[in-house]
């Protein structure tokens, strides 16, 4: 028998996932049997326009959500519940007023019984860091800015240090100018914790400089429509002509499929 | 520190303004004792230990009924927000004898239990009990459901999420909402006490209430200064702190 190896096993996958909402009479087809495979390390991000089922699909993969029919798979195992093996950072921080900086990025941590005291402060403390808030460790949360809101929120997320990062549009309440310092940031934290992650975001020049690959979703119901690899070398500048090409290339097509979807 | 002097001011010239008006003769002194009268009265209730005494067995009631109505509230507002029926049933419930003036419990309280200890901290409880519980679930309703995901996620289930998210995220609601029943409580135990004697206890309400038996008006004021003045150090002590922390932490958005 021939032993086949995969040279890079899926760390986390969502196999033939199909989701439907019933409000009342209505139904809404949000989920059409999709598939997605995830490497370890690797940054992918989920385009596509307001409505294809990005946010429901990320709840499912987050397990906030239970699909109708389908599979989540974090290292081949069904992943189940939602747990901080798949942690998320959401549109809002939703960082609680009621803990100052540390104390929000502490709170994973301590459900974390195998810790000491002094064990998650010190990895508060390196993940405060490495967002850049060391500064900023004991302020409250309404003082913040809304980028250093989300700074701690990525923070948070990443000290509890779960097996894949689940990102939730976190960068559209934004400004430009403060998101395209948290684009440089992503790549060097990326790079630095070697975090799986999955972005989901409807601006298509943010996927491309984030992401090893951009994945294109269309709407009603939800479905893969195409990938693209992105070979670009990193740190990525948002702004660079290169960059600018692959994201043309990538909007064409989601207006394809957006004109297929009013043409129906 | 002009602040102080002008408030110190106001409040001798109130005195001042007492003394005048007393010693004007217009009213019997009966009905109207002097401020020196008063505080003689005060001196010589600390001294043969009767004011204290009293401060003691209505503090006893208050701080006994409140907690219980709070240990009591905090569970029935989580379950009121839990679920829809519970809201829909035992909710309107909270709500019905919420409106309800707290003294009006004080006649079913006799029947139940007679003039007992009981009686009085029943009455605390209720009036203390239904504001919390409202107001515990209120701020529970109200969390922004994103922070239900957040806990979640983060593995935060069960009793550990109503206690470390779902209680401090209502916090702004039940600092008002525990203030509302302590002023409820404390009313409707003055109410009971000047209503009703009990044996097993005087408190600061009979002492008002005896005051007003023998006629003795000096009594009957310096009575009701205690009583504003026990009201004004709750607030301080036991409010103040907590909506110090919510301004600080949610800042001067919330309340």
């Amino acid at each position: 028998m021939l032993l086949q190896v995969d040279p890079a096993p899926a760390k986390f996958s969502v196999e033939r996932v199909s989701k439907t909402f019933r409000r009342g009479r209505v139904e809404t087809h949000a989920l059409d049997d999709m598939s997605l495979s995830v490497r370890q390390g690797e940054f992918v991000c989920l385009v596509g326009p307001s409505g294809c089922g990005k946010s429901t699909l990320l709840d499912i993969m987050a397990g906030l959500c239970r699909p109708d029919s389908g599979h989540v798979l974090c290292d081949g195992h069904e992943a189940g519940e939602a747990g901080p093996d798949r942690l998320v950072m959401f549109q809002e921080a939703a960082l609680f007023p009621w803990l100052d900086v540390t104390g929000n990025v502490m709170f994973g941590l301590k459900l974390r019984p195998d810790l000491t005291r002094a064990q998650r402060r010190e990895i508060a403390g390196h993940y405060i860091g490495l967002v850049g808030l060391e500064r900023f460790a004991r302020a409250h949360v309404h003082e913040l800015s809304g980028g250093m809101k989300q700074r701690v929120a990525l923070a948070r997320a990443l000290a509890p240090d779960p097996d894949v990062l689940l990102m939730d549009e976190p960068l559209s309440a934004l400004d430009a100018m403060t998101r395209e310092q948290l684009y440089v940031d992503f790549q060097r934290i990326h790079a630095e914790s070697g975090k799986t992650i999955i972005l989901v975001t409807h601006n298509v020049r943010e996927a491309v400089c984030l992401g090893d690959r951009v994945v294109l979703m269309s709407p009603r119901p939800g479905r893969i429509r195409e990938e693209f690899a992105i070979p670009l070398a990193r740190p990525r500048d948002v702004n660079s002509p290169e960059l600018a090409r692959y994201a043309t290339d990538i909007t064409v097509a989601l207006k394809d499929y957006m004109g297929e979807d009013v043409a129906e | 520190m002009k602040r102080i002097a002008f408030a110190i001011a106001f409040f001798v010239a109130l005195l001042v303004a007492w003394e005048l008006t007393v010693r004007s003769g217009r009213w019997s002194p009966v009905i109207l004792p002097s401020p020196w009268k008063v505080a003689e009265y005060l001196w010589s209730s600390v001294l043969d230990g009767s004011m204290a005494e009293a401060m003691w067995v209505t503090l006893k009631r208050l701080v006994v009924g409140y907690a219980l109505g709070v240990a009591l509230g905090l569970p029935v507002g989580l379950l009121c927000a839990s679920s829809r029926y519970v809201d829909d049933t035992l909710g309107a419930l909270a709500l019905g004898f919420q409106t309800l003036p707290s003294v009006c419990w004080i006649p079913l309280a006799l029947l139940w239990f007679g003039q007992t200890e009981t009686a009085m901290l029943f009455v605390v409880v209720m009036g203390t009990l239904w504001s919390v519980a409202l107001a515990t679930s209120m701020g529970a309703r109200t969390m922004p459901a994103v922070y239900d995901k957040v806990a979640r996620t983060m593995g935060s289930r069960g009793i550990h999420k109503w206690t470390r998210v779902i209680l401090p995220a209502s916090l702004p609601f039940l600092v008002s909402g525990m203030k509302q029943g302590w002023a409820f409580a404390w009313r409707s135990l003055m109410a009971a006490e000047i209503y009703v004697t009990i044996l097993s206890g005087f408190g600061l309400g009979q002492l008002l209430h005896y005051g007003r038996e023998l006629n003795a008006m000096e009594q009957v004021i310096g009575v009701m200064l205690v009583i504003v003045a026990i009201g004004l150090m709750a607030d301080k002590a036991l409010f103040a702190p907590w909506e110090r922390f919510v301004k600080l932490r949610w800042g001067a958005a919330t309340q």
